[in-house]
């Protein structure tokens, strides 16, 4: 079945580009024994400022997809067919696949970024936050002084929330929100034009989650970047994404906008996502899917009657 | 048919070591009832004390004080080892709650043989099969014979769920039952334990973090607050109409479409640093509670 | 004695995710855990076990088969000849069916301590870590008492206080054993601290299982490659420790061990008369079964740490992919 495709969201504020990022018919593969394609022919565009949600659940190939853009993939993952092409602010294009270790190292972080999952264990326990920041400087920009290094280091902490004060804390005397924030901001350092985020809010507090997710909009109107988001909270995801990608089983089964998704969902395991969230602020029984009849009135004992699928038939292919 | 009171609960544990050592309050003074056929939903972040109820309902830690009253309908009370018979509880890890070496059988198997649900070993094989296929596990032969790594997430905690229920358990606390599982299986799972609750007319704790399947699947809600109760009433009321400040964050973070490309909008959300958990609004009576009145206050059925 | 190298850190792997990766990358069915304890075949584990196999044979059946070790011959020192495959001892005894016998002793004292070091280390490391509270601290205190006791001097010490006739073989072994017991106690304290705190241990206690059916039934299941690991480091140990100790004239002393065939041998001046055929073979033999054992200590590792597998199988991967490039 063809994914809907739509044509990127055009950035608030400019419109030269189409793209920012396209990928086209990416396959990753498992060498192991009996070999596994963790990801199959995805192909979909990302609009210069446009945050794109990734949504699907574990093993269905959101994170492989993101290490491949990344080339961070590992063997036995090896890509097996596609392109990746990064479509710069200037105008030139770069073709990701085929870069050699240092272009790629100087167009990592410089350009594209990432926030990785389990971000808060990704900081070196034995080193400050300033130090940690400052590395990145001096790694990409050999040209600042220490001078404005450390301005820098602070400045971008202010713009995450982060008191800079905080510069000369090891990241265990943060909590996980801050060192949450920490990594975004390292991230942001070098001002990239894209920056993926891996499930970056998973194992945060619902309160703290939010206003992360805030300061990452915030961020995105400000400086104009674009997100790749992935994680498996859709509900979260409608709020925030500009678009949405739906994946199952390594494929990319759905892509359109966020407001499409949430009043008219095509493939049935988008609406089989959306109907998994029941809604907080709905009438009680109501979930988070428009467009189809679950059959269950409203004003009834809703526990029994909520999906129309039977308990066994939750069990499918992993 | 079992019931059961909790009042005044407290926990501290002593951080700190050597000569110093301080008390962390990690339960204050929690009260609340446990009905057949009710299920009550214990709402929180992590830190606030839930998964240390959990515990000391299942006897897994002591409390500091307060008491936990299991009674039977008649008013008999529960005690000793009999208490393991009625209160079971389902852990939050799928993965983790079941021992990879011994298959789904053994498993079902064992609190059956120790409660004597059964006697002999064909009585007991059949009753772990009929417990499986309540669970909807089919087939239930191969499925018993199977090791918890041969299962998905979402089965294991359904075997989870079924070995609780083996003793012949009236009250059941589940702790985060689905925070774990995928999302598209969780309702599957939380229907499940719906029906059994029905079936059985059991008494469930259903711990959790997600404010929209607490309203779902729960008759009352308790909003906890490093470790006090802050707000209680029936579901709805306690969603819809929230009064104390935690409540009304936690309701205004949850994720919410509707809220569709409004995330940065100016929602008066209150301050963190101004919340008190040393009061408690009481949706049943329509009024506030402040820390010393709450040792008795009660939920209404 | 005490401080072979214990396990440090080693956090011991809950199969759980192995198994699943193991029958997700093959298409056979899952194997059981149990079968999952088993180290894969390796040249090391094979060579290992048949260095191991052969001198263990050597120990059990040679002295059935050889003359008799201390018969006086009037010969004197000679070389390897054909009535005496590895020559005569300068008192004309033959230095093969000593070298039989001799590894009997050695394997019978390995046997010994390594059963009863490990049964101490379990008590103590265990029992103290599952029950927790004041008998955890107790039992810590001790091992680490133990722990910090050297260990060499206090066997010289014992051993020099125990009257000539009394040394024994079992009375070395236990020597031996209470002084090298408390490194492998303070691994299985943490293992046992490790696992008492996963959900299915919490689990089974929830369910009503009686405490020593938890330890027997939960936890010792995921401590069996630990605690064969620790056996095998403890039998290493020993038979190190029990040669030193009879080079130095405190062994067994109405038993024949390498250790004591290497000390006869020094007396006898063995070295600069150029007997190579009265030291080297027991000094050979305590040497390959250490590595024997060393290997097959390698192969636990694996299972213990199963990222260490997957580091031998990359380079596994490597070296095919370079033969497949030529």
């Amino acid at each position: 079945m063809t994914p809907t495709q739509e044509a990127p969201v055009a950035s608030r504020t400019r419109t030269r580009r189409d793209a920012v990022l396209t990928i086209d018919d990416l396959t990753v593969v498992y060498e192991v024994e009996n070999p596994v394609t963790a990801v199959k022919a995805a192909s979909l565009t990302l609009g210069p400022g446009e945050i794109l949600g990734l949504a699907g659940e574990s093993g269905c190939g959101k994170t492989t997809l993101a290490y491949a853009i990344n080339r961070l993939h590992r063997p036995p993952a090896r890509i097996a067919t596609g392109s990746v092409t990064f479509h710069d602010r200037d105008g030139t294009d770069v073709d990701l696949l085929a870069l050699e270790s240092e272009e790629l190292r100087a167009f990592r972080w410089s350009k594209l970024s990432m926030v990785f999952q389990g971000a808060m264990n990704a900081l070196n326990p034995v080193t400050t936050v300033r130090t940690q920041l400052e590395d990145v400087l001096l790694t990409h920009r050999r040209g600042m002084s220490k001078k404005e290094r450390r301005e820098r280091a602070a400045e971008v902490l202010t713009r995450v929330g982060v008191d800079p004060v905080r510069l000369s804390s090891y990241p265990h005397e943060l909590s996980g929100g801050m060192r949450q924030r920490v990594m975004i901001a390292m991230a942001m350092l070098l001002e990239p034009q894209i920056m993926i985020m891996d499930e970056p809010t998973t194992a945060l507090d619902v309160v703290v989650q939010r206003d992360i997710l805030r300061e990452i909009v915030r961020l995105r109107d400000e400086l104009d970047f674009a997100v790749i988001f992935i994680t498996h909270d859709l509900p979260l995801l409608l709020e925030i994404s500009d678009r949405i990608a739906v994946m199952l089983q390594g494929e990319i089964v759905e892509l359109s906008t966020a407001q499409r998704i949430y009043t008219d969902a095509q493939h049935p395991y988008t609406r089989r996502l959306l109907s998994s969230f029941p809604s907080l602020s709905g009438s009680r029984g109501a979930f988070i899917r428009t467009g189809v009849d679950e059959g269950s009135p409203v004003d009834t004992d809703t526990r029994s009657v909520v999906l129309p699928t039977p308990d066994d038939l939750e069990e499918g292919p992993r | 048919m079992t019931s059961i009171q909790i009042t005044d609960l407290t926990k501290d544990f002593a951080v700190g070591s050597g000569l110093s050592r301080k008390a962390f309050r990690a339960v204050d003074h929690v009260s609340f009832d446990l009905l057949p056929g009710r299920t009550v939903a214990l709402v929180g972040e992590s830190g606030s004390g839930k998964s240390t109820i959990a515990r000391m309902l299942a006897k897994l830690e002591k409390p500091t004080s307060g008491t936990i009253d299991v009674q039977l309908d008649d008013g008999t009370p529960v005690m000793g080892s009999l208490y393991r018979r009625h209160v079971q509880m389902v852990f939050q890890d799928p993965f983790a709650s079941l021992n990879p070496f011994h298959s789904i059988e053994h498993h079902v198997a064992r609190p059956l043989k120790i409660h004597r649900r059964t006697r002999g070993a064909a009585q007991t094989h059949e009753r772990v099969l009929e417990m499986l296929e309540r669970v909807n596990l089919r087939p239930a032969a191969d499925i018993a014979a199977r090791r918890p790594h041969e299962l998905s997430g979402g089965q294991r905690q359904r075997v989870a769920i079924a070995r609780a229920l083996a003793p012949g358990a009236q009250v059941l606390i589940a702790d985060e039952p689905v925070s774990m599982l995928d999302v598209s299986i969780r309702l599957g799972v939380l229907n499940l334990m719906g029906r059994l609750q029905r079936e059985d007319n059991l008494a469930v704790l259903y711990i959790t973090h997600d404010l929209a399947t607490a309203r779902h699947f729960s008759d009352e809600i308790l909003v906890l607050y490093r470790g006090r109760v802050v707000e209680r009433g029936p579901a709805d009321a306690v969603i819809l109409d929230p009064h104390h400040d935690y409540t009304k964050l936690l309701a205004l973070a949850a994720p919410d479409p509707e809220r569709v490309g409004k995330i940065v909008s100016d929602e008066a959300a209150p301050d963190r640093a101004s919340l008190d958990n040393s009061v408690c609004f009481d949706h049943y009576t329509g009024e506030w509670e402040t820390a010393r009145e709450k040792g008795g206050a009660r939920a209404r059925v | 004695m005490t401080n072979v190298a214990p396990l440090t850190e080693a956090a011991v792997a809950d199969p759980t995710a192995e198994l699943a990766s193991a029958s997700a990358d093959s298409g056979k069915p899952p194997r059981s855990p149990w079968r999952l304890m088993l180290p894969t075949m390796t040249p090391w584990l094979a060579t290992g076990l048949a260095l191991i196999g052969v001198i263990v044979l050597f120990g059990v059946v040679g002295p059935f088969f050889v003359g008799d070790p201390a018969a006086i011959r009037d010969i004197g020192l000679t070389g390897p000849s054909a009535q005496h495959l590895l020559g005569t001892t300068q008192t004309g005894q033959d230095v093969f069916a000593q070298l039989a016998w001799a590894t009997r002793g050695s394997l019978q004292i390995g046997l010994i301590v390594g059963v009863l070091a490990t049964a101490l280390s379990a008590f103590f490391g265990i029992l103290g870590a599952y029950i927790g509270g004041f008998t955890d601290e107790a039992f810590s205190l001790f091992s680490n008492v133990f722990l910090v006791i050297p260990g060499l001097p206090l066997v010289i010490v014992i051993s020099g206080f125990v009257p000539q006739e009394q040394r024994g073989l079992w009375t070395i072994g236990v020597v031996l054993a209470i002084t090298g017991w408390a490194a492998s106690s303070r691994v299985l304290r943490a293992q046992t601290l490790s696992i008492r705190s996963r959900d299915y241990v919490a689990a089974s206690r929830v369910a009503g299982e009686r405490p020593w059916r938890v330890i027997t039934v939960e936890i010792l299941p995921n401590l069996l490659p630990v605690l064969a690991s620790q056996f095998v480091f403890a039998v290493i140990a020993a038979i190190l420790g029990e040669a030193g100790l009879s080079f130095l004239g405190l062994g067994a002393s109405n038993s024949s061990t390498l250790g004591t065939m290497l000390f006869y041998a020094q007396n006898g001046f063995a070295l600069p008369l150029g007997a190579w055929w009265w030291f080297g073979p027991p000094g050979l033999i305590i040497a390959l079964f250490g590595t024997g054992l060393s290997l097959i200590n390698f192969s636990i590792d694996e299972i213990i740490n199963p990222k260490l597998k997957n580091v031998r199988l990359h380079r596994k991967q490597a070296r095919r992919a370079r033969k497949a490039a030529r």
